[in-house]
C-alpha cells in the first residue's frame, strides 16, 4: 500500500519534530544567515551554550516538574473524588481556582528570594503551578465516568481499587491527558522565563538578547522553544487519540 | 451507592466533626510554631532573624488567640449553620488580627531601630493568613448561600483589612515602606498594567466575537482557525513577544513617524490580543453551537428574521458561555501582562522582575499582590455579572 | 437459597423497606414488582450489599451476607441493570470476561466461557467478540450485559429493570430469551420490574411490594385469580384480567385429542390468549392443533377457553 507508506510524510508531528531536531543541531550552520539579516550585531549567534544543551536542560526541567505535578495532582484529585475525601473537594477546588489567577511568573518570582537562584526554585514553581490544570482535569474526568459503569462495576464485584484502575481511570484518561497537556505546555512557557532566575533553558538566549538588544538571539531562542512547544503539543494530541480509540472504533 | 459513600465517609476519627477544619487547624498550628511570623533585619541587604507567632503574643495581643481557639473548638463541635457562620466570622477576625499583629509588631520594632531596619512579613504570616481565609471560605461555602451573598460576605471580611491599610496601622512593614518609597513607580505600573489589559481585551472582543460567530456557522472556517489559534496558544508568551520584535522593528523603520517599535507596548498588546483570541473565539463558537436547535426552529417558525433570531434568541442563550470565556481570558491576560515587562511594556511585571534581579522579596510582592488581587477581583466581578444575567427566568 | 428476615431500611427519615420477610428457593424466578418508591430496587440491592440493610437479617446459602466480603458476595451473584453499564473502553469479550478474570480462571476457560455465553444470548461470537459497546444497539448491549452477569457462573442472577430502556419489540425478544435461559439452566433469578406483563410472563413467583411491605406473594395465577386486596387487583389490572389469565396457559392444556377439523393449525404451545385472538380473527369456534413436530394433536374448542383453571 503505497499510500500508507507515505502517510507519515503528511504528518505534522513528523514535520515539527524534524524541524526541531534540524534547527537545534544545525543552528551553527545558520550563523551566516543571521549575520546577513542583522549586520549591525557583532555576535549574531548565541554561543554561550549549544542549543542542544539548552534544549536538553529545558526538557529535563519540564519533565521532572511535570512528573511530580502529575503524581501529586492525580493523587489529590483521586482522594477528593472518593467518598472519604469528598469533604475536601470545595477546599481543593478553591485552592485550584485561586492558584490559576496567580500568573506562573509570580510563583517563580516568589520562589527565588526564598530559595535562591538556579534550577531548584524553577522546579518547585513549575511543579506547584503545573498541579492546577491536572487536579481540575482529573476531577472532571472522574466525574464524567457514567454512573451506570460505576454501578455495574461495583455490582459485578470489583473492589474499590480495581474499579478505579480498570473502569474509572481509563475512562477519565482523555480528560486527564488534556489536563496534563495544558500543564506541560504552560510549564514549557514558564521554564522559558526561568532563565531570569538562573536556570539554563531555551529562554536564556531570549532573555540575554532582550537585555542586550540582540534580536538575533531572541529569534533563535524563540524559534526553538516555539517548535518544542508545538512538537510536544502534537505528541500529546497523538497520544490522546491513541487512548481514545474505543470511542469511535473502526 | 449513596449509602456506601456515607458509610465510607463516616470512618476516621470519631470525635473530629469537621475534617477540613481539622486539617487547616493542624497546619496552622504547625506554621505558627515552625515558621517565622515576621523577620527583623537591620537593613535591606542582610536577611533578618525570624520571630515565631508564640513569641509575639504578649499582653493584650493574646486576644488574638480567641478566634483561633474558637476555630479549634469548632473542629469538635457538631456542624450546624450557626457553627459555620461563627467559623466564618472567626476566620475573618483571625485574618484581620494577624495583619494587625504584624503591623503592630513592625511599629514596635521600628520605634527602637534605625529607619533603614526592615520588619518583613514572614512565611508564617502568609501561611496562617491563607489558612484563616480558607477556613472562613470553607465554612461560608457550607452555609450554601447564593453567589451574590457570598461575594458580599467576602467583601465584608476584607473591610477590616482595608481599614488597617487606610489608617496606617501597618505602615511600618517593609512591604508598605517599599510602596511608600516607590509610590510613583507603583502608580505608573498600575496605570500601565490597566492600559495593557484594556488595550488587549477590547480588540480581542472586537475581532474575536465576529470570528467566533463565523466559526460557529462554518465548519470549514472553524478547523483551520482553531488550528492556527491553538498553535499561538502553545508557543510560550515570551517567545511570541520575541518573534514579534524583528517584524515590528522592520515595520517601524519602514513607516517612521508612526511610533512603531519592536519593543514596548505595541508588540505586547499585539501578542496578548493573539493569545486572547483563542478563548474568546472558542467560547463564542461553542456558546452559539450549544443553543438548542429547538429554540432556533421555533423562532424561525414564529416568523423571526435571521437578524431578530440572532439578537433575540441566539445571543442571550450563548451569552453565559461567552462571559465564562471572557472571565478566563481576562484572568489570563492580567497574568500574561506581567511577562510583557520583559520587552519593555511596563506594568506590574517591571516591579516583579526588578525585585527578582535585586533579590528583594518585598518588591516582587509589590508587583505580584496587586496582580493577584486584580485577577481575583476581575474573576469574581465577571462571575457575579454572569449570575445576574442568568437569574431572570432561567 | 436467599432468605430475608424482617429486613428494614431507612434513608434518613424515609422508610424504604419495612419488616420484609421473603424466602427465595433455588431455581425460582422471583419478580419483585411495585410502583416507583415501593422499595423493590432497594430490596434487590440489599441482597448483594449495594445497599446495607438497617434491620433484620439476610442469609445467602444459610450464611449472613455480612459475613462475606462484599466483593466476594457480588462475584457469586450476577448483576444486570437497566442502564446496562458496559465498560465502553473494553471489547465485548473483555466485558463478558470481567468476573471470570476476577475469579482467576485460566485464559482458556475464559475464552470458552465468553463464546458459550455470547452464543447463548444470540450473539455470534466471531462477529461480536471484538466489537466495542459503542458499535452495538441497545438490545445487543443488554444481551452482553446479561452475558456478563452470567459469565462467572453465579448461583443467583439479580436484575434491576434490565429491559426498561429498550423498545417493546426488543424487550419481548429478550424476555423470551431470559425465560429460555432460566428453563435451560435452572438458575435462581431475582428480577425487579414495574411492568406487570413482564412479571406475568417470566415469574414463577411474583412478590408485589407497596411502601416497603409485601402486599402479596404468589404464583402469577394466584395473583390474578386470588388477589389479596383491591390494591393487588388494581395493580394487576382489572379491565383485561381475563385476558391475562388466558395468557398464563397454553393450548396444550385444553386440547381435545383425537378430534379433527379443517383449517390452518395452531401450535400447542400457543397461549390461550393468542388462541382467543385466532378464534376472533377467523370467526370459528374450533381450531386444529399441532404438536412440536407438526403432527396433528387434536382440536381446541372456543368453549374450552371458559373452563376454570385446574
Amino acid at each position: 500500500m503505497t499510500t500508507k507508506n507515505w502517510l507519515w510524510l503528511r504528518d505534522p508531528l513528523v514535520w515539527a519534530l524534524a524541524a526541531l531536531v534540524w534547527l537545534v543541531f544545525g543552528m551553527a550552520h545558520l550563523k551566516p544567515l543571521f549575520a546577513a539579516a542583522f549586520p549591525a550585531l557583532d555576535r549574531p549567534l548565541y554561543e554561550q551554550d549549544t542549543f542542544v544543551a539548552l534544549l536538553w536542560s529545558h526538557v529535563e526541567i519540564v519533565a521532572v516538574s511535570s512528573a511530580v505535578a502529575v503524581v501529586v495532582g492525580v493523587a489529590a484529585a483521586l482522594f477528593v473524588t472518593r467518598a472519604a475525601g469528598r469533604e475536601f473537594r470545595p477546599l481543593v477546588e478553591t485552592l485550584v481556582a485561586i492558584g490559576q489567577t496567580v500568573p506562573p511568573v509570580a510563583v517563580l518570582a516568589i520562589a527565588v528570594p526564598l530559595i535562591g537562584f538556579g534550577e531548584t526554585p524553577a522546579l518547585i514553581a513549575l511543579a506547584l503551578y503545573g498541579l492546577l490544570p491536572i487536579v481540575r482535569a482529573t476531577i472532571v474526568g472522574i466525574e464524567s465516568v457514567p454512573e451506570a459503569v460505576r454501578e455495574a462495576a461495583t455490582g459485578l464485584g470489583l473492589g474499590g481499587w480495581q474499579r478505579l484502575v480498570r473502569a474509572e481511570l481509563p475512562l477519565a484518561l482523555p480528560v486527564l491527558l488534556a489536563g496534563v497537556r495544558t500543564s506541560v505546555i504552560i510549564n514549557i512557557g514558564t521554564a522559558t522565563i526561568a532563565s531570569t532566575v538562573g536556570a539554563r533553558t531555551l529562554g536564556s538566549p531570549i532573555i540575554v538578547g532582550l537585555a542586550g538588544f540582540n534580536t538575533a538571539y531572541v529569534i533563535q531562542g524563540a524559534l526553538v522553544v516555539g517548535l518544542l512547544a508545538i512538537t510536544v503539543d502534537l505528541l500529546f494530541d497523538r497520544a490522546g487519540r491513541h487512548f481514545d480509540r474505543w470511542r469511535s472504533p473502526r | 451507592m449513596a449509602a456506601l459513600a456515607i458509610e465510607q465517609g463516616a470512618r476516621g476519627f470519631g470525635f473530629v466533626r469537621n475534617r477540613v477544619l481539622c486539617a487547616l487547624v493542624v497546619a496552622g498550628v504547625a506554621a505558627a510554631l515552625g515558621l517565622a511570623f515576621v523577620t527583623v533585619a537591620p537593613n535591606r541587604l542582610v536577611s533578618g532573624t525570624g520571630i515565631t507567632l508564640p513569641g509575639l503574643l504578649v499582653g493584650a495581643r493574646a486576644l488574638l488567640l480567641l478566634p483561633a481557639a474558637w476555630l479549634m473548638l469548632a473542629v469538635l463541635t457538631p456542624p450546624s449553620r450557626a457553627v459555620h457562620a461563627s467559623v466564618t466570622v472567626s476566620g475573618a477576625l483571625l485574618l484581620a488580627g494577624l495583619v494587625w499583629l504584624a503591623g503592630d509588631e513592625a511599629a514596635a520594632q521600628s520605634a527602637h531601630l534605625a529607619s533603614i531596619a526592615r520588619v518583613s512579613l514572614g512565611g508564617g504570616f502568609w501561611v496562617l493568613a491563607v489558612l484563616a481565609w480558607l477556613a472562613a471560605a470553607d465554612a461560608l461555602q457550607r452555609l450554601g448561600l447564593s453567589p451574590a451573598w457570598r461575594a458580599l460576605v467576602h467583601a465584608a471580611a476584607l473591610l477590616p483589612l482595608a481599614a488597617l491599610l487606610g489608617n496606617g496601622a501597618i505602615d511600618q512593614l517593609s512591604l508598605l515602606k517599599e510602596y511608600a518609597n516607590r509610590q510613583d513607580v507603583f502608580n505608573a505600573a498600575a496605570l500601565r498594567h490597566g492600559q495593557i489589559v484594556a488595550a488587549t481585551l477590547l480588540p480581542a472582543l472586537l475581532i474575536g466575537v465576529p470570528l467566533g460567530v463565523a466559526a460557529a456557522r462554518s465548519e470549514r472556517l472553524a478547523r483551520p482557525l482553531f488550528a492556527a489559534l491553538n498553535v499561538i496558544q502553545t508557543v510560550p508568551s515570551i517567545a511570541l513577544f520575541g518573534l514579534l520584535i524583528a517584524p515590528l522593528a522592520w515595520l517601524g523603520d519602514a513607516l517612521p513617524g508612526w511610533g512603531i517599535q519592536g519593543i514596548g507596548l505595541l508588540p505586547a498588546v499585539i501578542a496578548l490580543v493573539l493569545y486572547a483570541l483563542l478563548p474568546i473565539v472558542h467560547s463564542t463558537a461553542s456558546g452559539l453551537r450549544q443553543v438548542p436547535a429547538g429554540a432556533i426552529e421555533s423562532a424561525t417558525g414564529m416568523g423571526l428574521t435571521a437578524a431578530q433570531r440572532f439578537w433575540n434568541v441566539e445571543v442571550p442563550l450563548a451569552l453565559p458561555v461567552l462571559l465564562s470565556g471572557l472571565r478566563v481570558t481576562t484572568v489570563q491576560v492580567i497574568g500574561l501582562a506581567v511577562v510583557a515587562a520583559l520587552i519593555g511594556a511596563g506594568g506590574f511585571g517591571a516591579l516583579v522582575f526588578q525585585g527578582l534581579a535585586s533579590s528583594a522579596l518585598d518588591l516582587v510582592l509589590l508587583g505580584v499582590l496587586p496582580v493577584v488581587a486584580l485577577a481575583i477581583a476581575a474573576d469574581a466581578g465577571l462571575e457575579l455579572l454572569g449570575c445576574s444575567l442568568e437569574s431572570p427566568g432561567r | 437459597m436467599i432468605e430475608l428476615q424482617a429486613v428494614g431500611k431507612s434513608f434518613g427519615a424515609t422508610l424504604a423497606v419495612d419488616e420484609l420477610s421473603l424466602t427465595i428457593e433455588r431455581g425460582e424466578f422471583v419478580v419483585l414488582i411495585g410502583a416507583s418508591g415501593s422499595g423493590k430496587s432497594t430490596t434487590l440491592k440489599m441482597i448483594n450489599r449495594l445497599v446495607e440493610h438497617d434491620r433484620g437479617r439476610i442469609l445467602f446459602l444459610g450464611q449472613e451476607i455480612r459475613s462475606f466480603k462484599p466483593e466476594q458476595l457480588r462475584r457469586r451473584m450476577g448483576y444486570a441493570i437497566q442502564s446496562i453499564g458496559l465498560f465502553p473502553h473494553w471489547t465485548v469479550a473483555r466485558n463478558v470476561a470481567a468476573v471470570p478474570e476476577l475469579l482467576g480462571w485460566s485464559t482458556q476457560r475464559i475464552v470458552a466461557r465468553v463464546d458459550e455465553l455470547l452464543a447463548l444470548l444470540g450473539l455470534e461470537p466471531g462477529a461480536y467478540r471484538q466489537r466495542y459497546p459503542s458499535q452495538l444497539s441497545g438490545g445487543q448491549q443488554q444481551r452482553v450485559g446479561v452475558a456478563r452477569a452470567l459469565a462467572g457462573d453465579p448461583e443467583v442472577l439479580l436484575m434491576d429493570e434490565p429491559f426498561g430502556a429498550l423498545d417493546p419489540i426488543t424487550r419481548q425478544t429478550l424476555q423470551q430469551e431470559l425465560a429460555r435461559i432460566h428453563r435451560a439452566s435452572g438458575k435462581t433469578i431475582v428480577m425487579v420490574t414495574h411492568d406487570i406483563d413482564e412479571a406475568l410472563r417470566l415469574a414463577t413467583r411474583i412478590v408485589l411490594l407497596d411502601h416497603g411491605r409485601i402486599v402479596q406473594a404468589g404464583t402469577p395465577a394466584q395473583l390474578l385469580a386470588e388477589p389479596a386486596n383491591a390494591f393487588v387487583s388494581d395493580f394487576v389490572g382489572r379491565s383485561d384480567l381475563g385476558l391475562k389469565l388466558l395468557g398464563l396457559q397454553t393450548v396444550a392444556e385444553r386440547v381435545r385429542a383425537g378430534e379433527n377439523v379443517a383449517g390452518e393449525p395452531v401450535p400447542q404451545t400457543l397461549s390461550l390468549r393468542d388462541a382467543l385472538s385466532q378464534f376472533v380473527v377467523r370467526r370459528v369456534d374450533r381450531l386444529p392443533v399441532v404438536d412440536a413436530h407438526g403432527l396433528p394433536a387434536g382440536v381446541i374448542h372456543f368453549a374450552d377457553l371458559l373452563q376454570r383453571a385446574p
